[in-house]
């Protein structure tokens, strides 16, 4: 026989650490029918005809939160044959008001008291006996972490599975009454569901309403003696219910429960004093979120992602790094040499020699640094010239135990086994290359889960929201927005994943359509080659493009939140703030696997299928009349630019090379630079900035057209592997699809805005152009400042159509 | 009528009544703010809101707006 338990309690209940202790690795992540809310499910161990699902954590079964109405209906329509609730021992009061709407479902339950260590060390006094006759169910203490009272637990819990269990009467004498009374109306239902069913008709829960199907006439004479008794209350009926839940609970605890120690402060009392004290608050605040910063993107994350994507997935790399510091500097003589020798063969052909035999020569070579500016000049004899020819390749394996890239070896195997060359591309350029920027980003992104499971269940994550609120709830984000945004600025793809620890659905989303228009590190190359090529290189380029990312993400969170989408004030921000607490390190990477591999697991193929098919874009076409590999120019990707390019020629850069280079952008926003080197001077490889060939893109660009063409390549859908990252976060491919068309729409209407009104500044503005961004910028204006629409959806219930 | 967001720092009131209705109101009552509890404001964000208040023996935080349908004796 089967049996499923589901488990219920409220969020910080430790819940999550019971279902891990209790299912291992036996588990299975979903999602809850037609929403974003995580279902996990998992046989118990040692019994694998007990299939443990874990509820979403929730503090009352209300028709009005999403994780509510997923529990409710699971409880109410699929019928569990076990509830196993577990409450917070040392917070037990407010736990219990989820108990007791569980006890009437008509479903037996368990209650697992948990952190009873605690309880202990604290002094405090439960009464098990006396609590398991006021409740009417079997009490079991645990400890989730030290795996304490598991067994008896879940062993009480399958004894009881299908067994009847009846709820105490709670409510006070009057409602009791009613309650039987309203019995009546429920003919059709089974008799151990009865109770819950005229609670509900009591609360007036609509959605139960519905489901019953009453006629007018019972209606009518529930009303009247609902506005009676509300009348006599001066409350509404659902409040009245609330009420003498913690009525009831009050009682109960008073002969059940002796808490020591009042008013002593306990250890968790002491941190938060500080930690969100009004003076400290902020500069804490920012430390730690420097700290963040710094562990998952400038340090530990960025070496994962650079061995991974340079070593594993690049040319390859020294084991242990014995043997690197000598081959660079090999490199670099060797780079040297070339420098010389080039220069010395073009000093020879102008002066029409043979630079074989040229023994009188002298000539002199420049040595570009990384910005392209001359770093020294060095004179070349025949002598040095015919030394330079000398010169080796050093070769990686001559000076420590070189492991080299998983292409390099493809690469041989490939030309060994004389693999055509469109197939050999075809595994290097698109599936090598597919797969290695999906596992790229997975080190970082599991150091960054790792430091945010640390934050969420140390308790320190609900203060973050507490301290940002203020700020970020004005453009219709969570406090806990800052963190998305922070680690955007690093890169946008452990961003979109960090906004997994908002709980509110409609921050979520908002969070994620607008964490990508922070400039990520890939978009600084593109920065550099704009500023560097037509802007004279200004100082004010690199701010401005911060600076329009965060307006991008203000003006973006107030329009979105006017709209019929996002309408309402953002969810009631009544919010527990957890005791501080020590986590374990299994709980840490717990989190971090099962979020890094959800990643790998949805976010991967997109990025795959997407950079597989740029690759097959960008280097097939017609060349003579055949169909076959050829250059960027001639590819189809070039054609898609042709055609395609007159959409940007209202923003001043309606060329093919720019719109191919927008394209490529969408593998990675780097490649922009590359793809210009490619297509504006025949380079295969540019230095970051692109210095190279900063002359000949000064004949495409105009200085506002070029920064317009940034504008748009900041702010326009983000690279594929963030477009995944998007995809995984809202579960939902319209949401996905609205999440970059707005954000290129967006982008569109702000390059245009910046180019049409920014021409005249120099001279060639155009007047239909400027009326029509006159135009759009009154839209904008008007979109940002209308008054919100005054529906609140937030009074109303959820409507949830699910199955 | 004096309501949770005017009461001080270090105070603790007693609740009288509440106010608003449906999802709003529900939330701040399965919180465990009913009629008659102790309500204990701790503190005030950093930014001047939202206020932290212990209620029921654990920390709750609220924005001044919602604890401004909160009734005070």
């Amino acid at each position: 026989m089967n049996i499923r338990v589901a488990l219920a309690g409220n969020p910080n209940s430790g819940k999550t650490t019971l279902f891990n202790t209790l299912t291992g690795s036996n588990q299975f992540v979903g999602n809850w029918p037609g929403v974003t809310v995580e279902r996990k499910t998992g046989k118990l161990r040692k019994h694998d005809d007990v299939e443990i699902v874990d509820l979403p954590g929730i503090y009352s079964l209300s028709p009005y939160t999403l994780e509510e109405v997923v529990a409710r209906k699971f409880l109410i329509d699929e019928k569990p044959e076990v509830i196993l609730n577990i409450i917070d021992g040392t917070n037990i009061e407010r736990n219990l008001y989820l108990t007791t709407q569980l006890l009437e479902l008509g479903i037996p339950l368990v209650l697992a008291i948990n952190m009873a260590d605690i309880v202990e060390k604290n002094g405090d006094i439960i009464k098990l006996e006396d609590l398991e006759k006021e409740l009417n169910c079997p009490i079991v203490e645990i400890s989730a972490l030290k795996g304490s009272g598991i067994d008896e637990v879940t062993n009480k819990a399958i004894k009881l599975a299908n067994l009847n269990q009846k709820p105490n009467k709670i409510f006070s004498q009057d409602i009791n009454n009613i309650l039987k009374d309203f019995e009546n109306y429920l003919t059709d239902i089974p008799e151990n569901e009865k109770y819950w069913y005229s609670i509900k008709l009591f609360e007036r829960d609509e959605e139960v309403l519905k489901k019953l199907n009453l006629n007018q006439n019972q209606i009518d004479e529930i009303e009247e003696k609902l506005s009676a008794l509300e009348d006599e209350y001066d409350d509404d009926t659902e409040s009245i219910i609330t009420d003498q839940r913690y009525d009831f609970i009050g009682k109960v605890l008073n002969n059940t429960y002796k808490k020591q120690n009042k008013g002593e402060l306990t250890l968790s009392d002491k941190i938060d004093r500080v930690v969100t004290n009004r003076w400290l608050a902020l500069p804490i605040f920012a430390l730690v979120m420097f700290c963040v910063y710094f562990i998952s993107v400038t340090t530990v994350g960025s070496w994962c992602t650079d061995f991974v994507n340079d070593g594993v997935f690049g040319d390859g790399f020294f084991f242990f790094g014995t043997g690197r510091e000598a081959y660079e500097i090999a490199l670099e003589d060797y780079d040297l040499a070339q420098t010389g020798i080039e220069a010395f063969d073009v000093a020879a052909q102008d002066q029409g020699l043979d630079p074989a035999s040229a023994k009188t020569l002298v000539t002199s070579a420049d040595l570009y640094d990384e910005e392209g500016n001359v770093e020294e000049i060095i004179p070349v004899t025949y002598q040095d010239y015919i030394d330079y020819l000398k010169v080796e390749e050093p070769d990686p394996s001559n000076y420590g135990l070189f492991i080299p890239g998983v292409p390099v070896l493809l690469q041989n195997w490939l030309e060994s086994v004389h693999c055509a060359q469109w197939l050999q591309s075809l595994i290097l350029d698109g599936i090598v290359a597919g797969v290695g920027a999906v596992l790229g980003f997975v080190p970082q992104i599991f150091v960054l889960f790792f430091l945010l499971a640390f934050l969420e269940s140390c308790g320190y994550m609900a203060r973050v929201a507490f301290v940002m609120d203020r700020i970020f709830r004005k453009f219709g984000l969570s406090g806990k927005s800052f963190i998305p945004m922070l680690i955007g600025t690093g890169c946008g793809v452990p961003g979109i994943m960090a906004s997994r620890t908002i709980e509110n659905e409609r921050d979520r989303r908002m969070t994620i359509i607008t964490t990508t228009f922070i400039p990520c590190s890939a978009k600084l190359p593109i920065i550099a080659l704009i500023a560097g090529a037509l802007l004279g290189g200004a100082w004010w380029v690199a701010p401005s493009a911060y600076l329009i990312g965060a307006f991008a993400i203000v003006t973006s969170g107030i329009i979105l939140k006017k709209t019929k989408m996002f309408a309402g004030n953002p969810a009631p921000f009544v919010m527990e703030l957890p005791a501080y607490h020590w986590p374990t390190l299994s709980t840490l990477f717990h989190s971090m696997w099962e979020r890094g591999w959800s990643f790998i697991k949805k976010a991967g193929t997109i990025i795959l299928l997407a950079t597989i098919l740029i690759w097959f874009l960008s280097n097939f076409g017609f060349e003579n009349g055949h169909f076959g590999l050829v250059d960027m120019d001639n590819s189809i990707l070039a054609g898609i630019g042709s055609l395609f390019s007159f959409i940007f020629i209202p923003l001043g850069w309606g060329t093919w090379q720019a719109t191919v280079a927008t394209i490529t952008g969408l593998i990675a926003k780097e490649n922009v630079v590359g793809t210009f080197g490619v297509l504006f001077g025949g380079f295969d490889e540019v230095s970051e900035n692109g210095w190279q060939i900063w002359s000949n893109m000064q004949a495409f660009f105009t200085p506002i057209s070029a920064f317009s063409f940034l504008i748009f390549n900041l702010l326009c859908a983000p690279c594929f592997a963030a477009i995944g990252a998007i995809r995984r976060e809202m579960n939902s491919a319209k949401w996905t699809w609205f999440a970059i068309i707005y954000q290129c729409v967006f982008a569109y209407i702000i390059s245009f805005i910046i180019y049409q009104i920014g021409s005249w500044f120099f001279g060639t503005g155009n007047v239909i152009g400027t009326i029509v961004a006159l135009i759009l910028l009154g839209l904008f204006v008007y979109l940002l400042f209308r008054s919100e629409s005054r529906e609140k959806p937030i009074e109303n219930k959820i409507d949830l159509e699910i199955g | 009528m004096k309501t949770l967001k005017e009461a001080r720092v270090g105070e603790t009131v007693k609740v009288k009544k509440l106010h608003g209705k449906g999802a709003i109101k529900r939330r701040i009552m399965d919180m465990g703010i009913t009629k008659g509890v102790d309500i204990y404001i701790r503190k005030v964000a950093p930014l001047g809101d939202p206020i932290e208040v212990t209620v029921r023996n654990y920390e709750l935080s609220l924005r001044k707006d919602d604890a401004d349908l909160i009734e005070i004796e």
